[in-house]
C-alpha cells in the first residue's frame, strides 16, 4: 500500500525514507532549493525549501515525509521568508548579474525571479573577494558563492579529491581550496570533476566558454525555474 | 486602463547610471502617445526642466549613487514625488560603478589620472563645482525610501510599460517570467 502525505492540498505518494523534497520532485511539484541537489546527501542550510510540516517550519530537504503529514509550500508567508533568505544571500556577495558569466543559468537568479524578487533590499556588504584564476581551464570567482556546499560534496564524494571546504563560522564562513598556496593550480582538480560541474551559481566558471549561449536561448529565459521538475 | 481627469506628473533623472533605461523608456515606442495622453513629463532629461515640481506623482530613478550630487537630487525627488521607482541594475544594486567598491576611491583616483599607462602630468580634478564621489557606491534604496522597482540592465521597454501601466491602473506592478531580468 503506497503511503502519502499532502503537499499545499495535493495528495503526494512517497516510499519509506524518502525526504519531502525527493517526494515531491518525483511528483513533479516544486519547492525553490539551492543547496539541495538530488544527486547529493543534503545540507540542510540555504533554508529556502522551509515548508511547513503539521504547522511547524522545517527544511523540507532534510525532513522524511511521514504518512499523513499536512505540508503547506506555496504560501504568502513562506514565500515571503524565502524571498528574504535569497535578498540576503544578493547582498551578502557581489552579484552584478549583467557581468555574470552564469546569468540565465544561475538557479539562484532564477529563484529569485521566481519569489518575484523586485530589490535585494537590504544594505548591500560589497565584500571585498579575490577570484582564483591560476587554474589552465577554470575561473573560481568567490564573489558569488552562497556557500552551498555542492562544490565539497561532489569532490569530496564523487572525485575522492577533497578540493573545496568551507572555513570559518557564522558570517565569516568562507570556501577555500585545499591547498597550501590556497590556489586552485595546486591541486588535482579538472575540468571533469563532478566538482566542475554542480556549482548553482557563478563560482565555478569554465574559461573561455563565457556568454557563449545567447540572451533569450538561456536555461533559465526558456523556462522559468519552477517549472524544471523531475516529474513534469 | 481609464484616462485619469488629470494627467499625472512624472519627473525621470539618470544618477549613476548610463542612460540605457531612458533609452529603454523610449523602446515603448509609439505607446509613448498613449502615455502621453495619461501623463506629463515633469523634471526629466526628455524636457531639460531642471527643477522638480512639489506635486510630481512618479518619479523614475536611473542610477545609482556615486556622488554627493546624486544624493541630492535623489533627495529632492522624494521630497517631490508621491511615488519613487528604481529603474535597471544601478539604482537598484549599484550596478557597473558599485564594482569599484572594494577598492580605495583615493587608489582608484590616483590610478586613473596618476600613475596608469600612459599618463603624464595628471592631475586628480579639483574644480569646486564637480561634486564630491562618494567613497562607495550606493544603491538608492540605502538612501530613500524606494516604492516601487524595475530590474534589469536595462529592463526591456516592455518591463517598463507593464510596470507604468499596471501602476496607471491602480495594480501593484507584476513582471512574470520573460520580463523579469537582473541581466
Ligand atoms: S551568480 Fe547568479 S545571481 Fe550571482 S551575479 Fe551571477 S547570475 Fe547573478
Ligand atoms: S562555489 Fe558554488 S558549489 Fe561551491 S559552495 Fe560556493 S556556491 Fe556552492
Ligand atoms: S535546499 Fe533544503 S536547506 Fe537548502
Amino acid at each position: 500500500m503506497s503511503q502519502t502525505f499532502t503537499l499545499d492540498g495535493k495528495s503526494i505518494p512517497f516510499e519509506d525514507g524518502q525526504t519531502i523534497m525527493q517526494a515531491a520532485t518525483k511528483a513533479g511539484v516544486f519547492i525553490p532549493h539551492l543547496c539541495y541537489h538530488p544527486e547529493f546527501k543534503p545540507h540542510g542550510s540555504c533554508k529556502l525549501c522551509t515548508v511547513k510540516a503539521n504547522g511547524r517550519q522545517t527544511a523540507s530537504c532534510t525532513m522524511r515525509a511521514m504518512a499523513g503529514m499536512v505540508v503547506e509550500s506555496e504560501t504568502e508567508e513562506i514565500n515571503a521568508e524565502r524571498r528574504a533568505l535569497t535578498q540576503m544571500l544578493f547582498v551578502e556577495g557581489n552579484h552584478f548579474c549583467p557581468s555574470c558569466e552564469k546569468s540565465g543559468h544561475c538557479q539562484l537568479q532564477a529563484t529569485a525571479y521566481h519569489l518575484g524578487m523586485m530589490s535585494p533590499h537590504f544594505d548591500h556588504f560589497f565584500p571585498n573577494r579575490a577570484v582564483d584564476a591560476s587554474h589552465p581551464e577554470v575561473l573560481l570567482d568567490f564573489n558569488r558563492c552562497i556557500l552551498c556546499s555542492l562544490c565539497v560534496r561532489a569532490s569530496r564524494d564523487v572525485d575522492g579529491k577533497n578540493v573545496f571546504a568551507l572555513s570559518g563560522r557564522g558570517i565569516k564562513t568562507h570556501l577555500i581550496v585545499n591547498a597550501k598556496s590556497g590556489k586552485l593550480s595546486d591541486t588535482d582538480f579538472s575540468l571533469a570533476d563532478k566538482a566542475a560541474q554542480v556549482c548553482p551559481v557563478g563560482v565555478i566558471l569554465t574559461k573561455r566558454k563565457g556568454f557563449a549561449v545567447p540572451i533569450g536561448e538561456r536555461s533559465y529565459d526558456k523556462q522559468p525555474i519552477g517549472e524544471t521538475v523531475e516529474g513534469r | 486602463m481609464t484616462a485619469p481627469k488629470k494627467k499625472l506628473k512624472v519627473a525621470t533623472t539618470s544618477l549613476a547610471g548610463c542612460f540605457g533605461c531612458h533609452m529603454s523608456f523610449l523602446d515603448i515606442d509609439e505607446r509613448l502617445f498613449t502615455l502621453l495622453e495619461h501623463i506629463e513629463f515633469d523634471r526629466s532629461p526628455l524636457t531639460d526642466i531642471k527643477t522638480c515640481s512639489p506635486d510630481c506623482d512618479i518619479g523614475i530613478i536611473e542610477g545609482g549613487l556615486c556622488n554627493a550630487e546624486n544624493v541630492h537630487v535623489l533627495r529632492e525627488f522624494r521630497k517631490n514625488c508621491k511615488i519613487l521607482i528604481a529603474i535597471g541594475a544601478c539604482a537598484i544594486n549599484g550596478g557597473l560603478p558599485a564594482q569599484r567598491n572594494h577598492l580605495q576611491l583615493t587608489a582608484i583616483l590616483e590610478e586613473v589620472y596618476h600613475s596608469g599607462p600612459g599618463l603624464a602630468n595628471g592631475m586628480i580634478p579639483n574644480d569646486p563645482e564637480l561634486p564630491l564621489p562618494l567613497n562607495k557606491v550606493h544603491p538608492i534604496h540605502e538612501v530613500v525610501k524606494v516604492d516601487f522597482f524595475i530590474p534589469g540592465c536595462p529592463p526591456s521597454g516592455d518591463a517598463i510599460w507593464k510596470v507604468l501601466t499596471d501602476l496607471l491602473a491602480g495594480r501593484e506592478p507584476e513582471l512574470g517570467h520573460g520580463l523579469m531580468h537582473y541581466d
